[in-house]
Formats: structure tokens, C-alpha cells, sequence
């Protein structure tokens, strides 16, 4: 592997493991979600310390639910943390959303209204978090299906906000990004132009579903297919304001054979070769 | 928690969310964007089917056989109703699904297959198995080095990964041609009960049938009783009960996991 820091990478799935260990495949790093390694022992484990042998490794959060009002997911915490100990990853990252209430976890990444009081409750939560891991965090921007009569100021807003007051940095999801703003009927490129970049640690880029119902349409993150021709194009816009920066390809549903997925990585590798090639002559 | 002045706000809302997103029953919580195409209905309705097709997957794939028995669609209706009633309460979804089987001893229209809770009992100890502790596994050579005034005294210890499912139904037979079999065979006339080993040596689980009071011996074993002692206990209590073949299974499968002599019990 190159001597420089990780480019483009692929979600780790059980479906992939064994070909990644045998053929050794010309990738970055991989990303797993931190739910998944949580048991005592077993398959997950036995692979994944293979592949983080082999390849740098981030951790991704999906069940901290950092926005519940009653608190995190109870004991959660702990249990990522032991995760993290063990794997020691180059990144970890979380979801600006909330899935535990009242004990129970709704498996999905849940909408917040973007308000001062749900800003200063998920900074409290992050503190805590990052106080515990003992490291930064980045927080993912989420794809949103509805919005609240209570948002008072922009998604961007409420990110840059978040990470001057607690030092976390920000993951740019930019499929989210196309789906909500086809779903809230704004401006995607717009967002990103207003996008905090200077906090930003690492990119996703996934595959959506658009759902048509009387000639109306939903987008739908549904991370089951290829990535669409938007979100490149906006993913190249990204690049090219951010500079080089590790980027994810996230298949987690109808997962491929492992030639479809590695074509995508190789397709957000030559974008990030591109890109730090124009930087090395700019430097 | 002590409640701050509008995050008091948002707990309600959240408390309200929650509660519409499991029930279907239940209309669109206030406090979401009401002028809006597509309608609100319709945005919430994403998040409902979110949660619960992700969580209906994640036990059919968790209880495969079962979902075999009965067909997709039946399945797919009776984990929504298991889910409304027993929602997951951790973020950790390997750990959903305990409460399936006793869910199904209760669930009227499935009362057909009165062996479905067994078999969703030998499906979840597999998922349990899978995820549990590692540890190495003795083998039944061991047994045989001992000096044989030794053998009564000495205490096996179990693997973590181990399960043992008693039933009156054949269950490790319907388990096995309904994972193994592209059409299941039909089940013989003469239902007899069946006992399941579950084991995960090292990276696969492994389903077998414990030989008659092979099931009582793991029982006594976990209680730390030496092997003298448990099998004299199990002869009693079950005539045909064979130490040697009871053992060759256990060892067979990767059950046993230390060999120690000691008088601790």
C-alpha cells in the first residue's frame, strides 16, 4: 500500500471477507459499522482482526443515537468503546439522528429538528462521547424523508455550530446530501457550497432509490446499488473544494459480488488521484 | 434527567414519534412540516417501513427454517406483530430475538406447527452460538490418556458456544432437511422427540442429535459435578443412557472445552 494517507474505500461486508483476505485487493481501507463487533467473539471477530491486519480500518457508529432527549442508547457507549480499544481505527464517526427511546431502538436514523435546545443536547452527548473514546469523532449529516415545524436554521448551520463547540469533526455524506434535497425540494450544490469544509474528515458516497407514487417522488437511501451520476458530479465539486480526503463507498443492502463494488471504489480513486495530483503541483 | 426548558420539547415529540413509527395504528405525531408534497403521511411512512422491514429482515434471517416452514408472507406478517409487541431494546440487532420463540407458543395462527417454537429455539442458539465467546475445544483422546482411576473424578468443561434443546418433536431432523434439502422431506409417521447439540468449535455452528440422556450428562457436566458421579446420576434416571457414545458426541462436536481433576463442585 502507497505511503500516504488512506484514499478510497469500501464498506467491509460478510459476503466479501474471505475473497479481501485471499486476493488482497488494491483498496484504501475499509469501514465497518461498530453494532456488528459487539459480540463476544466468533466469525465477525476472527475476520475482522485478519482484515485490520491488512488494511487501515474506521468504525462507524449506527446506534449511539447521540440525538435522544432522554439520553444515549443506555450501556452503548461503553460497548463502542471496547470496539474502538480493540481495532484502534483511524477514524470513528456517528449520525447527527436518534434511534433508542425509552429503551427501545428503532432500527433506523431518525430526523432531529435543527433548534438551540437540540443543539446544546447534542453537544452535551458528543462531549461525553469523545471524553469517553478519548478521540474525536465525525458526525454524519443524515438523509431526511420530513422536517420539523420547530427547525430554526439550516442542517449546515447546525453542523458548523456542532463542531466549533465540540471539536468533532464532520462526515459529508453526499448521497444523503441529493436525497434530502430532492425530498425538501432545495438546491443540493447550494448546500454544499455552504458546507463547513474545514471540519470535514471523510466522505460517503452511496446508491439510492427514487420512489414514485402519483407522480410524486421520494428519494430513498437505501445503500443497495450503484451510486448515481449527481452525486459523482457533486462528489468531484466536493474534492475540489475539500482537497484529498478518505472517501467511502457504502453498499450495505442487495450487496454485490465483490468486482461491482470494487469498481466503485476505483472510479472515487481516480477522482482522489486526480485531485491529489493538482494539489502536489499546487503545493 | 431533569428536563430542560424546550429539550422537555423534543423528548415529547420523540416519545411521540416512536410510538407511531412501531404502530401503525397510530396517525403522524404534530410538530412535522404539514404543507408539504409528497404528504407528511406519506415522508413518516418511509421511517415506519425503515424500521420495520430492516427488523422483520433481520429475523428471517436469524430464523431461516422457520421462515421456511411457514412461507415468506405468513412469516413476514408475524414478525410485524412480534416486533409492535417486542421491539428490540438494543442497538446491538444480533442480540434480537430471543423472545421469538416464546412469542410463537402464544401465536394462535401458527398453532399448526406446534413444533415451531423448537425449532426457533435451535435457530436462536445457533445466532447465539455464533456471536459467543471463543474458546479451544479438548478432544475425546484426552479421555484416554487419563489413568482409568482418574476418570471419575475429572470434570469437563463446557463451551461457551454450547446449547442443548430438548423437545418432544424431531426438531433436528426438520431443521436439517429444511436448511440442507432443496425440496424438505416429509416427516416420518412416528414423530419421535429429538434432543439438539449446538456447537461452534471454531468458525461454523454445528447442529447434531445428542444420543437419550446425553442432554441430562451437559446438565450435571455444567454443574461442575465430576464424570463418575454425573453419569452414575444420569444411569439412574435413564435406562438406556450409553456414557461412551454420549461422550463421543460431546467431544465429536467441540462441547468440551477443559479436562480437570479437582474435589471443587
Amino acid at each position: 500500500m502507497a505511503d500516504r494517507p488512506p484514499r478510497a474505500g469500501a464498506g467491509l461486508k460478510p459476503e466479501h471477507q474471505r475473497h479481501i483476505l485471499e486476493a488482497r485487493p488494491d483498496v484504501d481501507w475499509f469501514e465497518v459499522h461498530a453494532e456488528n463487533y459487539m459480540g463476544a467473539g466468533g466469525p465477525p471477530h476472527h475476520f475482522l482482526e485478519r482484515v485490520r491486519a491488512l488494511y487501515p480500518l474506521s468504525v462507524h457508529g449506527v446506534g449511539l443515537s447521540i440525538g435522544s432527549a432522554n439520553g444515549m442508547a443506555p450501556g452503548h457507549l461503553g460497548r463502542l468503546k471496547s470496539v474502538v480499544d480493540r481495532y484502534q481505527p483511524f477514524i470513528v464517526s456517528e449520525h447527527l439522528a436518534w434511534s433508542t427511546h425509552d429503551g427501545i431502538f428503532l432500527n433506523d436514523l431518525l430526523p432531529l429538528p435543527y433548534t438551540e435546545a437540540t443543539l446544546s443536547l447534542v453537544a452535551r452527548h458528543l462531549d461525553e462521547a469523545q471524553t469517553v473514546l478519548g478521540r474525536r469523532i465525525l458526525i454524519e449529516n443524515p438523509s431526511t424523508y420530513l422536517r420539523f415545524e420547530a427547525d430554526g436554521m439550516p442542517e449546515t448551520d447546525f453542523l458548523r455550530a456542532l463542531a466549533r463547540r465540540t471539536g468533532c469533526g464532520l462526515l459529508l455524506d453526499v448521497n444523503n446530501v441529493v436525497v434530502s434535497a430532492a425530498n425538501h425540494g432545495f438546491d443540493a450544490r447550494a448546500y454544499l457550497e455552504g458546507f463547513p469544509y474545514e471540519h470535514v474528515g471523510e466522505i460517503h458516497l452511496a446508491g439510492h432509490a427514487v420512489l414514485e407514487s402519483d407522480g410524486e417522488a421520494l428519494f430513498v437511501d437505501t445503500h443497495d446499488r450503484t451510486i448515481a451520476p449527481e452525486v459523482w458530479s457533486l462528489f468531484r465539486d466536493v474534492i475540489a473544494r475539500r482537497g484529498v480526503c478518505p472517501t467511502l463507498i457504502e453498499w450495505d443492502s442487495d450487496v454485490p459480488v465483490w468486482p461491482v463494488l470494487e469498481a466503485e471504489v476505483r472510479q472515487a480513486q481516480s477522482v482522489l488521484q486526480t485531485a491529489g495530483e493538482l494539489d502536489a503541483r499546487a503545493a | 434527567m431533569p428536563a430542560q426548558p424546550d429539550g422537555n420539547g423534543l423528548a415529547d415529540l420523540q416519545h411521540r414519534f416512536a410510538r407511531a413509527v412501531l404502530q401503525a395504528a397510530l396517525s403522524v405525531p404534530d410538530g412535522i412540516d404539514q404543507d408539504v408534497r409528497p404528504t407528511r403521511e406519506r415522508r413518516f411512512g418511509v421511517y415506519r417501513k425503515n424500521v420495520k422491514a430492516s427488523l422483520a429482515a433481520a429475523l428471517a434471517a436469524r430464523f431461516p427454517v422457520v421462515e421456511r416452514l411457514v412461507g415468506e408472507e405468513f412469516f413476514t406478517a408475524m414478525a410485524l406483530v412480534f416486533i409492535e409487541q417486542h421491539p428490540p431494546r438494543s442497538p446491538v440487532l444480533a442480540e434480537y430475538g430471543a423472545a421469538f420463540a416464546r412469542f410463537l407458543e402464544g401465536f394462535d395462527p401458527a398453532a399448526e406447527l406446534p413444533y415451531l417454537p423448537d425449532i426457533a429455539r435451535l435457530e436462536w442458539s445457533r445466532q447465539v452460538a455464533y456471536h459467543s465467546a471463543d474458546a479451544g475445544v479438548a478432544y475425546v483422546g484426552r479421555l484416554a490418556e487419563l489413568p482409568p482411576e482418574a476418570l471419575d473424578s475429572v470434570r469437563l468443561g463446557l463451551h461457551p458456544a454450547m446449547a442443548v434443546i430438548a423437545s418432544p418433536w424431531p426438531i433436528v431432523s426438520v431443521w436439517t432437511t429444511n436448511t440442507h434439502d432443496e425440496t424438505p422431506q416429509a416427516p416420518a409417521a412416528d414423530w419421535t422427540g429429538e434432543t439438539a447439540l449446538v456447537t461452534r468449535p471454531h468458525l461454523d455452528v454445528l447442529v447434531q442429535r445428542l444420543p437419550p440422556g446425553a442432554d441430562l450428562l451437559v446438565a450435571e457436566l455444567a454443574q461442575g459435578i465430576a464424570l463418575g458421579a454425573a453419569a452414575e446420576a444420569v444411569s439412574r434416571a435413564h435406562d438406556s443412557f450409553d456414557l461412551a457414545t454420549a461422550l463421543a458426541t460431546l467431544f465429536g462436536a467441540g462441547a468440551i472445552t477443559t479436562l480437570s481433576q479437582g474435589s471443587s463442585s
